[in-house]
């Protein structure tokens, strides 16, 4: 875009040297300097005033402590790399300048080239457009409530948790558990297996407690086993009765049943026989049984599959940067698509009758021939995501800030507030700056020799 | 750059009939009210600014400046219930003196709000600031002004030494203490106590001893909202003051005692027999860490009959989210005091000071109306505020948990202890994700390294502290 302009302005400064060799004190336009220095003056004063004189006065303030009339050197700069919040600021920033630009360069030129081909093209390109008018912030605040880690609420989870169950049974009494006198006792992986031996003919009760009211509340009355010849039989119930008036270990009238809990007959550590209880309470094992304990698997009591935690410390920069790409691959999608249509036809199709396939044709041809307007986007998106804030700020929740942080974060951090330092908080705006000269350096060359073509 | 724009905006609203003008401010109020809403997930905004109040007008104490066209902004923490009570005030303000009045919720992190709007060079007239510590920095700074003599008189008439003394720095006054809390509360449902057969408890044995009947009954029994980090240092807090006794806490608050110190060891172990033990806090360590704090009020009120939580730890302003979340004060939801770990129990307040940061005859006037028993009264009859103002009458509050909290405030006169954290610099004890907020949320994530947290804590607080 910037390239045509450019292209245009250079044309006649290339023919000028020539007329003016004779002529001094008048510019190589022919305009005299000091009328040339007019019309430039107010450009030079708001550069100068908006641009020049604050990264100017931030690489001052950064040699300065807090308060500002200490001189301290290099200290800041010491402070920012010793600091574990910076450096995972530093760090966080790399993953996210690699990460998402390419990220939604990439699916922003999967969009443009297939939306070329579809009828309905232009009416998806302006849904995935869409949340280009969504402010970051408002992006921010929506983000939030899809990570939220309760099913209930993260539509994120609620997908992810749905998809889950359907594939495995959730456990039945999350958190319940015996009392510590009921004669079972709990091994490290959280499974309770009784201390005495089960007996053929003689019932074994398996009293628990803690299981949550909501699981219980519809359950039948738990029955007592009926001693049968050969077989190990027993009850597995809710010991608590409404006050705890109930006897403890003791199957009191009106204590509820335990259903669908997973009993299994241990011998020397094998397992012999597995049995659920049923909807009164009660169990029946085979005569195998006969001589082993009984232990219950840590699966019963098992918590409920509550989702990813995408807010979490391990998933929340990923989880940002897909908020990100959501909101900049429909930016990514309308330049490449219009780069696109500059893409002369003859091309793609001397390459089809030349017998390439349609994936030679995107990897040789379409892609190299966009490569300018590639870079255009990648570029634009990296000194974007450099300097991103607002979205960090407002998805991270205070648990995982932390991890989530990035320089222009920390940067706020640590200038704006009361006990605050802002020489700290210039030189990591001034370390930023050096973070982003690369790429301006790059976008500046990439400029010229666009205009020397 | 935003001057102009916002005298633009004042002079559009001035220009126009009032009816126009309170019909779009009160839907930029909704719809500012719906994004706090999502953004801080609290439930509970007002449908509209209450004029069918049932509540007795105020008492008309104190003498009030004409403020005919003058413009004043307010900012402070609060959103929702608290918002729109505070909002009331403010009205009441305006129909007094004329001037108007504007509201900015600043978000949690005051110090950053008000930091931001300094170094812009347009802060707010006033801010409600909710840490001392805070405050003490405001003032060292020269951002806030000392109150005029109007504002120290009624002072000096409503309030006990203690509360003057909080709001002073360096021997000058400059905050008034107009909403306190006494954070020494363990909030409870009744139906869930009563179906496990559970009491109030009265130290800190027998309240592990309450929550572990409660969590064999099947209902988990405390409900601890970990996202916030406040909510954590003022559970610190209480069983340090109550084990370590009042000059121990004193001094730790002034750090002059390491938070290496024994004594921080013994709490945070004792913090961990309730926060380390499997089946007692709702949801776990990993769901409580999730929960913010007016969802854990939730968690124990919403469903009143079957709650998913008995017991929640924090200060009477509970009472706003328990009445939020549908339940009755002093049927459904009880309250008693803080269990004592050590010798007696603790009594930690809080409290939201009042401070100018523009020294105008309005901004003055604001703080003298906010020190007077007439402002307390309005927010005071609608609920979920205590007031340190002697001269309120116990009366005007609306039930008899609240009455009773504020007797309490009173009846202490100058022994309770404030905040630690609200005392300590922002960066330690005031900021989400930094300092004492962080450390106790990593050892509520862990609360095996009592070692390690205490080095973190004590690393965090030499440099916030610079000693």
């Amino acid at each position: 875009m910037s390239t045509a302009t450019a292209g245009g302005a250079a044309a006649p400064g290339r023919v000028a040297p020539a007329q003016d060799k004779n002529k001094k004190r008048k510019s190589i336009t022919g305009t005299r300097l000091w009328v040339a220095g007019i019309f430039l003056l107010p450009a030079l004063v708001l550069l100068g005033a908006l641009v020049v004189y604050p990264i100017g006065y931030s690489v001052y303030r950064s040699l300065f402590d807090a308060s500002g009339d200490g001189f301290v050197g290099l200290d800041n700069y010491r402070e920012m790399f010793s600091d574990d919040a910076t450096m995972t600021a530093i760090k966080n920033n790399i993953v996210w300048v690699i990460v998402a630009p390419s990220v939604a360069t990439a699916l922003g030129l999967i969009f443009a080239v297939l939306t070329e081909r579809v009828r309905w093209g232009t009416a998806f390109k302006l849904v995935v457009f869409m949340p280009m008018a969504i402010s970051m912030l408002a992006a921010g605040i929506i983000f939030r409530l899809v990570y939220e880690a309760d099913p209930d609420r993260g539509v994120a989870n609620a997908i992810w948790v749905s998809v889950h169950d359907t594939f495995k049974e959730s456990p039945p009494f999350p958190g319940a558990h015996p009392r510590p006198n009921a004669g079972l006792t709990e091994s490290s992986n959280g499974s309770f297996t009784t201390d005495a031996t089960a007996k053929a003919g003689t019932p074994v009760s398996l009293p628990l407690v803690a299981a949550k009211r909501d699981d219980v509340s519809g359950a039948q009355d738990a029955k007592a086993a009926k001693p049968e010849a050969g077989k190990v039989t027993g009850t597995v119930w809710f010991d608590f009765t409404k006050g705890d008036r109930g006897q403890h270990n003791v199957l009191d009238k009106g204590e509820k049943a335990l259903a669908d809990i997973k009993i299994e007959a241990v011998k020397d550590g094998k397992v012999v026989a597995t049995t659920t209880s049923r909807a009164d309470g009660t169990y029946t094992l085979p005569a195998k049984a006969d001589g082993a304990e009984l232990r219950l698997p840590a699966w019963n009591f098992g918590q409920p599959y509550n989702g990813v935690d995408w807010l979490g410390p391990s998933l929340v920069t990923p989880a940002i940067i897909g908020s990100y790409v959501w909101i900049w691959a429909g930016f990514a999608m309308v330049l490449i698509a219009a780069g696109l249509a500059g893409v002369p036809r003859e091309l793609l199709e001397a390459a089809r009758m030349d017998g390439a396939n349609e994936w030679q044709v995107f990897r040789r041809v379409t892609v190299p021939l966009l490569a300018p307007v590639l870079s255009v986007v990648v570029v634009t998106l990296m000194i974007n995501v450099l300097k991103i804030f607002d979205l960090v700020y407002i998805i991270a929740p205070q648990t995982s800030q932390d991890e989530a942080n990035v320089l222009a974060l920390q940067l706020y951090q640590s200038s704006f507030g009361t006990d605050v330092n802002q020489g700290l908080g210039s030189a990591i705006a001034v370390f930023l700056l050096v973070f982003v000269a690369p790429v301006m350096f790059f976008n500046i060359r990439r400029i010229r020799r666009e205009r020397r073509r | 750059m935003l001057t102009p724009l916002r005298r633009k905006r004042q002079k559009r609203q001035m220009g126009r009939p009032g009816q126009t003008g309170t019909k779009r401010s009160a839907r930029a109020a909704l719809a500012l009210c719906s994004a706090g809403a999502l953004l801080l997930t609290a439930a509970g905004c007002g449908t509209d600014d209450g004029e069918a109040d049932s509540g007795s007008p105020p008492p008309v104490t104190v003498k009030l400046p004409s403020l005919k066209g003058k413009h004043l902004e307010v900012t402070a923490v609060w959103t929702g219930t608290e918002q729109k009570n505070f909002t009331k005030v403010l009205k009441e303000f305006e129909k007094r003196t004329g001037a108007t009045v504007s509201f900015v919720p600043s978000g949690d992190d005051m110090a950053g709000f008000v930091g931001s709007k300094m170094a812009g060079g347009q802060p707010p007239d006033v801010a409600l600031v909710g840490q001392v510590g805070v405050l003490r920095e405001f003032a060292q700074k020269g951002w806030a002004k000392p109150v005029n003599a109007a504002t120290k008189a009624e002072l000096s008439k409503n309030f006990s030494k203690g509360w003057q003394e909080l709001g002073a720095y360096k021997g000058k006054q400059y905050g008034v203490y107009f909403k306190v809390s006494n954070k020494s509360l363990i909030w409870y449902n009744t139906s869930a106590f009563e179906y496990a057969g559970a009491r109030e408890a009265k130290t800190w044995k027998d309240f592990l001893a309450q929550a572990q009947l409660i969590s064999d009954s099947g209902t988990d029994p405390v409900s601890v909202g970990g996202a916030d980090g406040w909510t954590l240092t003022d559970w610190f807090e209480n069983v340090y003051l109550s084990q370590a006794g009042p000059e121990k806490y004193d001094l730790l608050a002034q750090h002059k005692i390491k938070w290496t110190d024994p004594s921080v060891t013994r709490a945070l172990r004792t913090l961990a027999e309730l926060w380390g033990t499997k089946g007692l806090l709702a949801g776990g360590r990993s769901g409580a860490l999730q929960t913010a704090f007016p969802d854990s009020v939730v968690k124990a009120f919403a469903n009143a009959a079957q709650p998913d939580a008995a017991m929640v730890f924090e200060g009477d302003f509970a009472a706003a989210n328990v009445s939020d979340a549908g339940a009755k004060l002093g049927s459904e939801a009880k309250v008693f005091p803080f269990p004592k770990v050590g010798e007696t129990a603790p009594v930690v307040t809080g409290g939201d000071v009042a401070v100018a940061l523009k020294d105008s005859e309005a901004s003055q006037a604001l703080l003298t109306f906010l020190a007077s028993p007439d402002a307390a009264h309005i927010w005071a009859q609608a609920g979920g505020f205590i007031s340190a103002n002697k001269k309120l009458s116990l009366s005007v509050y609306p039930n008899e948990p609240l009455r009773k909290i504020a007797k309490a405030v009173i009846d202490a006169g100058d022994n309770f202890r404030f905040d630690m954290s609200d005392q300590a610099p922002a960066s330690f004890g005031g900021k989400p994700a930094q300092g004492e907020w962080k450390a106790l949320q990593d050892f509520l994530k862990n609360p095996k390294d009592v070692e390690g947290i205490q080095r973190q804590l004590e690393r965090d607080a030499a440099k916030a502290y610079g000693n």
